[in-house]
């Protein structure tokens, strides 16, 4: 009898140490094919080059404090989109929120820097960051409520907004004039820079984002404004049968997650660089959407997930200076390793059974 | 019978998982005859009907065509085989004509001619007794209409042996009629004809053999003029069981809802609903009938205010003190800050009634999340609630914790029906309540409903099934395209009176 050669099924229930079995098993795969392209396209030890990748993520401790301020930042990002995502509201804007909420911060910082107390500053960037943020993520809400107009091209249009008003601002405040950078503010008083914790930079990012991923999770899971949020994404028709008002659902919850795309631009500016450029959120405000889907909306996973990719990064970087290669090739690895690890979801929802294999399986 | 079966099954396995669509099912069918598979909802008829027209792929057994062995894989593969399936849900384009429909996706010798394929389809019509006009548009045909060209489809390909999946769900008694009818003329022409359904009534009048599946198993099949409706039910559920529906006199009825001159509007500006006017008493279930889109379901959604009127009012009498509420563009919550205690079960349960990806408890805070000032959820009396429904009700679930979306419909019917009542409402309206549900749970349902009713509620129940709602309500209004063509007595009206009721309306305004 001429069968077809292989059956896909559908998983009812996975357990959970079979998921995470398959996850390893992808993984391992991942490293594996990268392996052999290594050999074949560089001719270099596989394992030096794995070996570079670690250094590059782990090797000094300053190594090990920039990747988890990586983490921080993009995890950061990550939370700000969830909520949105959680309502099925593509909100593809975080890169221009958190542009705008930086932006916010630096306005302040040069302005407001060497007039009152650091702490006064700091407070001040917070609010205008959040602020900024907020607003420019409500616009697009507005506009869906209102219209129905589409969130993902609407969010998307802001980015190049926001983008180009730092550049313009970058041009008009540049330091020294003409230079087209505005350069490190207030690099002598460190007037509204984040304080170092256990002298350390960064710690202090660390752990706001540490704070905020608990709370970004309570919010969600154990709120009621987290379950109309369920709702509303689960569907929209449920949500208005039993009563909510979906469109203040979705405007309220943009209004937080710009807050928090606001809150890791302030983090970038007042935390980190500084300074502000239109390169500031480095493309992490696109990066977000997967750390967010990656871990299936949930923001304790999302740690997981926002650490995996930076460590790639830092790694695949590390790959670029010590082998002299070019920069392609680390993205290749990178590619491959994020790919299996999409792929195995696959997997993990669906087992395949083939021909020769199917009379036994039925056994069993 | 010393024929070649046009179609046996021999020993025919499915799984989906662990879960076994069909066990080890053979039967046979003959050129010139119609067989009835019958067997509830979820028994298999379906899936078994899907493998022979190619639509999966049995996992264990054999498929016979002509006394000769046969792999189908696609529904080309069935075509070539002669066979043809009428799904239930239609599958037309709309903004194309009849003709066009027929001959789509067909790659015939020759040039495209739709003048030669109008030709073939009237005379396919002819020759059955189809009423259809071939360069009709989709979108302005009836639900019947376009159950005959799908039909015609099927024939127009040569189809020798023709499924019909559940056919008569979306007809009129008359429409029922005429499409037997048909059958019976395509029966003289020598073609095999299997009919699934679950209505024993059209499995005695149309069929000349009839074949149970209970439970994805093959139970048995027999001559239908040998047989008798306890019989099948009983080889169908597996029990004897009653189908009688207890009708008790409304105790104390008191206007409780009344509608006036309700009028309303759907997406594209079309009047779904037009001066509908009736009075809801307490303690009776009116049943409501029509033809599937006849406009039930904007009335029920405008009186839960989820559908805007264009014109009318809806007043809500509170029990006891009389005093008049006024409902008209009034959101669901507000009917509910009211004090109005009005619950509504949606036709559509997972996606309206229901969150499908929630467990039950999360499910049972839909209605009573709100409550408290806390901002935090509060689960222990949800939770106590899912675990007293799934109790009283038996609903079978593998805990508390399952997402909706994996329970039966029976069970789904069960979460949704249980919520809804638990509020203690005043008013229940029911849309379809039944639908999709086994012989066992719909009688739980009707149950419920009278218990409803007893305790005083005035329930509204939107049936398709004429059987059940002159057995089960005390007024029927029949609502034919968004009017009320009439207002029936459930004692005394007939089916036929009804389903010539539901063909009425729909005068230009």
């Amino acid at each position: 009898m001429k069968e077809p050669l292989f059956h896909i099924i559908k998983r009812t229930d996975v357990v959970w140490w079979k998921a995470w079995l398959i996850r390893a098993i992808a993984i391992l795969a991942a490293f594996l094919v990268a392996a052999i392209l290594t050999v074949i396209m560089t001719g270099l030890n596989p394992f030096s080059v794995f070996g570079a990748m670690f250094s590059g993520a782990f090797g000094t401790e300053r190594r090990i404090l920039k990747l988890f301020q990586g983490t921080a930042i993009l995890l950061c990002i990550g939370l700000a989109v969830t909520p949105a995502f959680r309502m099925r509201f593509w909100n593809i804007g975080a890169e221009g929120q958190v542009l705008a909420g930086g932006m916010a911060a630096a306005t302040v910082l040069i302005f407001a820097g060497d007039r009152m107390p650091s702490a006064f500053v700091i407070i001040l960037c917070l609010a205008a960051a959040v602020t900024a943020g907020a607003i420019w993520a409500v616009i697009p809400a507005l506009f869906k409520a209102k219209w129905n107009t589409n969130e993902t091209l609407f969010t998307l249009m802001m980015n190049y907004i926001a983008i180009q008003i730092i550049k313009y601002f970058v041009l008009l405040w540049s330091v020294p004039k003409g230079s087209g950078q505005i350069g490190i503010i207030n690099g002598t008083s460190q007037s509204g820079w984040l304080p170092k914790l256990f002298g350390q930079d960064y710690i202090f990012n660390i752990v706001i984002v540490a704070i905020l991923t608990v709370l970004v999770f309570v919010y969600l899971r154990y709120t009621k404004h987290g379950y109309e949020i369920s709702v509303v994404g689960e569907s929209e028709k449920t949500a208005r049968y039993i009563g909510i008002n979906v469109k203040k659902v979705i405007i309220r919850t943009m209004i937080l997650s710009g807050a928090i795309a606001g809150l890791a631009g302030f983090l970038l500016v007042n935390g980190t660089d500084h300074t502000i450029s239109a390169d500031t959120a480095g493309g992490n405000g696109f990066t977000a959407i997967m750390v967010s889907w990656l871990a299936k909306f949930n923001p304790l996973v999302m740690f997981l997930s926002s650490f995996l990719i930076v460590f790639l990064q830092k790694g695949a970087g590390q790959i670029t200076t010590d082998f002299g290669l070019n920069k392609s090739f680390s993205d290749i690895l990178t590619g491959i390793i994020i790919f299996f690890i999409i792929g195995c979801e696959f997997f993990i929802n669906y087992r395949i059974v083939f021909r020769s294999s199917r009379k036994e399986a039925e056994k069993s | 019978m010393n024929k070649t079966p046009a179609i046996e099954l021999r020993n025919i396995t499915k799984t989906f998982g662990k879960v076994f669509a069909n066990r080890d099912v053979s039967l046979e069918v003959f050129y010139g005859e119609i067989l009835s598979l019958l067997g509830e909802n979820g028994s298999g008829k379906t899936t078994l009907m899907n493998m022979i027209a190619g639509i999966y792929y049995p996992d264990e057994g054999q498929i016979l065509v002509n006394g000769e062995e046969a792999v189908i894989r696609s529904p080309k593969d069935a075509f070539r085989y002669k066979i043809g399936m009428i799904h239930q849900h239609f599958k037309l384009v709309d903004v194309f004509t009849a003709t066009e429909n027929v001959i789509l996706g067909l790659k015939e010798k020759g040039r495209y001619d739709i003048k030669k394929a109008r030709e073939k389809v009237k005379a396919i019509s002819e020759q059955y007794g189809f009423e259809i006009d071939p360069d009709k548009k989709i979108y302005e045909m009836s639900v019947s209409e376009k159950q005959t060209v799908e039909i015609i489809k099927v024939l127009y390909r040569g189809a020798d042996i023709l499924m019909l999946d559940e056919p008569t769900a979306v007809l009129t008694p008359q429409e029922t009629e005429k499409l037997f009818k048909v059958l019976r003329k395509m029966k003289e022409a020598g073609k095999a004809i299997v009919i699934i359904t679950h209505k024993l009534h059209e499995v005695l009048a149309i069929s000349d053999r009839v074949s149970v599946l209970r439970k994805g198993a093959y139970i048995g099949t027999l001559e239908t003029a040998a047989t008798n409706e306890s019989e099948l039910t009983e080889m169908m559920v597996g029990k004897k069981i009653s189908l009688n529906i207890d009708r008790t006199d409304p105790k104390d009825p008191e206007e409780r809802l009344i509608v006036a001159h309700l009028s309303c509007m759907n997406r594209e500006g079309l009047k779904v609903l037009k001066d509908v006017s009736f009075t809801a008493y307490s303690g009776e279930i009116l049943g409501i009938a029509g033809i599937a889109g006849s406009g039930q379901r904007e009335l029920l959604e405008t009186i839960a205010g989820l559908q805007p009127i264009t014109d009318g009012g809806i007043q809500y009498i509170t029990p006891g003190t009389g005093i008049i509420e006024n409902l008209r563009d009034k959101t669901p919550m507000e009917i509910r800050a009211l004090g109005v205690r009005l619950s509504f079960v949606p036709e559509d349960r997972l996606g309206m009634g229901l969150v499908g990806n929630m467990d039950i408890t999360e499910n049972m805070m839909l209605r009573s999340y709100r409550r408290g000032r806390s901002v935090f959820l509060e689960k222990k009396a949800p939770k106590s609630l899912a675990d007293q429904i799934i109790e009283q009700l038996e609903v079978v679930t593998p805990s508390r914790e399952t997402a909706v979306r994996k329970l039966s419909g029976g069970n789904v019917q069960k979460v949704l029906v249980g919520r809804e009542i638990a509020a203690a409402p005043t008013v229940l309206m029911a849309a379809y309540p039944v639908r999709g549900l086994d012989i066992n749970s719909s009688y739980l349902i009707y149950n419920l409903l009278n218990e409803q009713k007893a305790n005083g509620v005035a329930v509204i129940f939107v049936g398709e099934d004429l059987d059940v709602l002159v057995e089960l309500c005390d007024r029927i209004l029949v609502i034919g395209h968004g009017e009320v063509t009439g207002i029936v007595d459930g004692r005394t009206a007939k089916k036929e009176e009804i389903g010539l009721l539901m063909t009425k309306g729909g005068s230009k305004v």
